[in-house]
């Protein structure tokens, strides 16, 4: 799976199986955010959460369910605004960004409820996805010219590469709206991935996937870290996955931060065993 | 006995019988001051006779016949497919044969007037207008998703455009073809700005209430738009100069008729019209066909399917929507300016919301975002109506049942969109760039 796609063979990546980044003393924070407040009239969601990203990094956030953990995606990636807080990306502070500013930056994420295109084929989903890289021009795109067509060309070369990666050649002219779950989940990883992120939000990517289902998006996203310089941030209820891929997870529980560190401190911190089992 | 049915058989021959004596068996002449009764002449009656005959045997073996072909059709590499969808199928597969069909369409559209009657090209000119408007309201609801009722406003603000400035300004066609498509381009995008957080219904109550707006504007601002009294002597569009009148009405324009040395005849002017109106829908087909296929095209597409995941991926919803609604309104304004020089007079009557209602009806009709199904619902749309004149009011009650129909056995409309077919690199281009790559590494 090592293959690198030409399109990404001038991006800066990772030295390949080389290095393992979390022994990698230069730290680069990615993604800072520090006492993230969401109200809702007088209902507090998301209580003072604080979160950090190190490029590279595979981040897991879990909590039981209603602890705010989609509420603090919606605010990270702009589609609420923040009541209080601050959230900084690279540095830049994009609290309060709107949502499509946000994923200009290079953070896009995907949905607990699948969000597809579904009446457009799979490779138009991926094809729309491109859309910030693409020759828009009107005129150049109606006389096709030798710049509208290369676009266009490295464009379906770039969603013929991941429709590769996640095994959905053969449905590329299938509607998207007529793939298996799982198929559509593989999909919703790729309409991200061709937008040529920095960092991927999944929201509960595992959910109504099959054991072997969940395996193979295990070593996707181990994947995506590797080999396409893409840190992740995830949200999910699967256990076995997020103890299995995380560098970093943060417990939050009714909107608060209960506790963060690496999954062998989660596991035995008596804290989050409460959260989760009840008070023994 | 199951095969041959012969009492069917002979059920039908007779009713043919009854049936074909009284219809064409006899005829009525006109003798003197009453009516005398003939009998056809024998070729006639020969003919019947070969009929009663094809029936009967048709409906002796009626089952085995459909039966086999039923069979043959299996057969067939078509199969239960509808014949636009098998033709379709055989257009991707055989480009050339699909440029061909294009090519006897297109020359049959443009011959085709030379040998109609009048009325007929008058009425194809008026459908041209329509597929015109089909196509550019296509663009807002069909693609983009963003119900619009008042785009009729946009139809008249072209229309009105063209009139205007060539009453106050003595502009002419071409240069106010242009024009009029901008300045309701860019009332499409005012109108865009106010509706950007609507959706739905609350989009179509917005859009109607704009496209009611220009209308009583139009019809209020007498000292500038004629009120009720319209505007009339509206020029006809010149082909290079050229007037298709009997006499130039304006000093140095020489009509047609003299300037190529034939007699005159107002047929020139329909035929002309009607051609000029044929070139404004294949520019717009050619333009709307390219648009779907670029990246705004997809962008519209996208935004109607999931605005939610549009915005996570960085589109710009605004920006989107604007587009969507100023270049569906640019194409309302191309086919205003058109209808204004047909008509020659224009009044806010043309523009009412039943306008709106059968431009709408029209695109859902045809098959939101389907080209081709936009087309011929436009046709249907206008030409129907004409056919059906002879029912007088009941036609109206006949078209209303016609749509309901439709909507409940075709919803997707005439011709569904079909979602364009892109091939990945093929195989013989996979293997090149796979044995590059080694050459690469070494």
């Amino acid at each position: 799976m090592s293959k690198a796609h030409p399109l990404h063979a001038n991006q800066p990546r990772p030295l390949e199986g080389v290095l393992d980044m979390s022994s990698q003393n230069k730290k680069q924070n990615l993604l800072e955010v520090d006492d993230l407040t969401m109200r809702f009239g007088g209902l507090i969601a998301v209580n003072k959460v604080k979160l950090n990203v190190e490029k590279g990094q595979i981040v897991s956030i879990i909590g039981p369910n209603g602890a705010g953990k989609t509420t603090v995606f919606n605010c990270l990636t702009g589609f609420y605004k923040p009541s209080d807080g601050r959230i900084r990306y690279r540095g830049e502070n994009i609290t309060g960004s709107k949502n499509h500013e946000i994923s200009l930056k290079g953070i896009v994420r995907t949905f607990q409820h699948v969000r597809l295109f579904k009446s457009m084929t799979v490779l138009e989903n991926l094809l729309v996805a491109q859309h910030r890289h693409l020759n828009t021009n009107l005129l150049s795109g109606l006389f096709k010219t030798p710049a509208y067509r290369r676009s266009e060309r490295e464009a379906l070369d770039c969603a013929a590469y991941w429709l590769d990666k996640v095994n959905l050649t053969e449905m590329a002219n299938r509607d998207a709206g007529n793939l298996a779950y799982g198929q559509q989940r593989r999909l919703e990883i790729a309409r991200c991935m061709v937008t040529r992120p920095d960092m991927l939000m999944l929201d509960e990517p595992a959910a109504g996937l099959n054991p072997q289902e969940t395996k193979e998006l295990d070593e996707l996203i181990c994947d995506l870290r590797d080999h396409h310089d893409v840190s992740v941030m995830l949200i999910e209820h699967d256990m076995k996955l997020v103890m299995e891929i995380s560098d970093h997870i943060y417990v939050i529980n009714q909107g608060t931060p209960l506790a963060d560190g690496t999954p062998e401190q989660i596991k035995n911190n008596p804290d989050v065993i409460k959260a989760y089992l009840g008070e023994a | 006995m199951n095969a041959v049915n012969f009492k069917n058989a002979i059920i039908t021959s007779i009713v043919f019988v009854i049936l074909a004596s009284f219809m064409m068996g006899v005829q009525l002449v006109p003798d003197g001051t009453g009516l005398a009764i003939t009998f056809a002449d024998p070729v006639r009656i020969e003919a019947l006779a070969i009929a009663l005959a094809v029936l009967f045997v048709f409906q002796l073996f009626r089952s085995p016949i459909t039966s086999s072909w039923q069979t043959f059709r299996n057969a067939l590499p078509l199969p239960e497919q509808g014949l636009t969808e098998a033709l379709q199928a055989q257009g991707e597969k055989h480009p050339r044969l699909k440029q061909l069909t294009i090519a006897f369409v297109l020359a049959g559209l443009i011959i085709w007037p030379f040998y109609a009657s009048r009325g007929s090209v008058d009425l194809a000119t008026l459908a041209l207008i329509y597929v015109m408007l089909g196509l550019g309201l296509n663009i807002v609801v069909g693609l983009a998703g963003l119900l619009d009722l008042g785009y009729v406003g946009f139809y008249a603000v072209g229309a009105y455009s063209y009139a205007l400035l060539n009453q106050y300004l003595g502009l002419d066609f071409w240069s106010c073809l242009l024009i009029s498509g901008l300045i309701a381009a860019f009332f499409g995008f005012i109108l865009g700005f106010p509706v950007l957080r609507l959706r739905g219904d609350y989009l179509a109550i917005v859009t109607l209430g704009f496209g009611e707006i220009i209308r009583i504007l139009l019809l209020n601002w007498t000292s500038i738009t004629g009120g009720p009294n319209g505007i009339s002597q509206i020029p006809k569009p010149t082909l290079f100069g050229l007037e298709f009148s009997r006499r130039a009405k304006e000093e140095g324009n020489i009509p047609f008729h003299e300037f190529f040395g034939i007699d005159y005849s107002s047929g020139y002017k329909v035929i002309f019209l009607y051609l000029l109106a044929l070139v404004l829908v294949i520019v717009t087909l050619w333009v709307i066909n390219r648009l779907l296929r670029m990246p705004i095209g997809r962008a519209w597409e996208a935004l109607r399917e999931d605005d939610i995941a549009c915005q996570s991926l960085g589109m710009n919803k605004t920006a989107i929507k604007l587009s969507a609604f100023t270049i569906g309104a640019a194409f309302a304004g191309f086919a205003g300016t058109f209808f204004a020089a047909r008509q020659g007079f224009i009044s806010p009557e043309s523009f009412t919301f039943i306008e709106s209602a059968i431009i709408l009806a029209i695109v859902v009709l045809g098959g939101m975002g389907s080209q081709m199904g936009v087309v011929l619902a436009a046709i249907i749309m206008t030409v129907l109506p004409e056919l059906a004149r002879e029912f007088n009011e009941y036609r109206m009650l006949m078209f209303g049942l016609l749509m309901v129909f439709m909507m409940i056995w075709r919803p997707a409309g005439l011709i569904p969109m079909k979602r364009p077919h892109i091939a990945l690199k093929d195989n013989d281009e996979q293997s090149s760039s796979a044995s590059r790559k080694p050459a690469q590494a070494a």
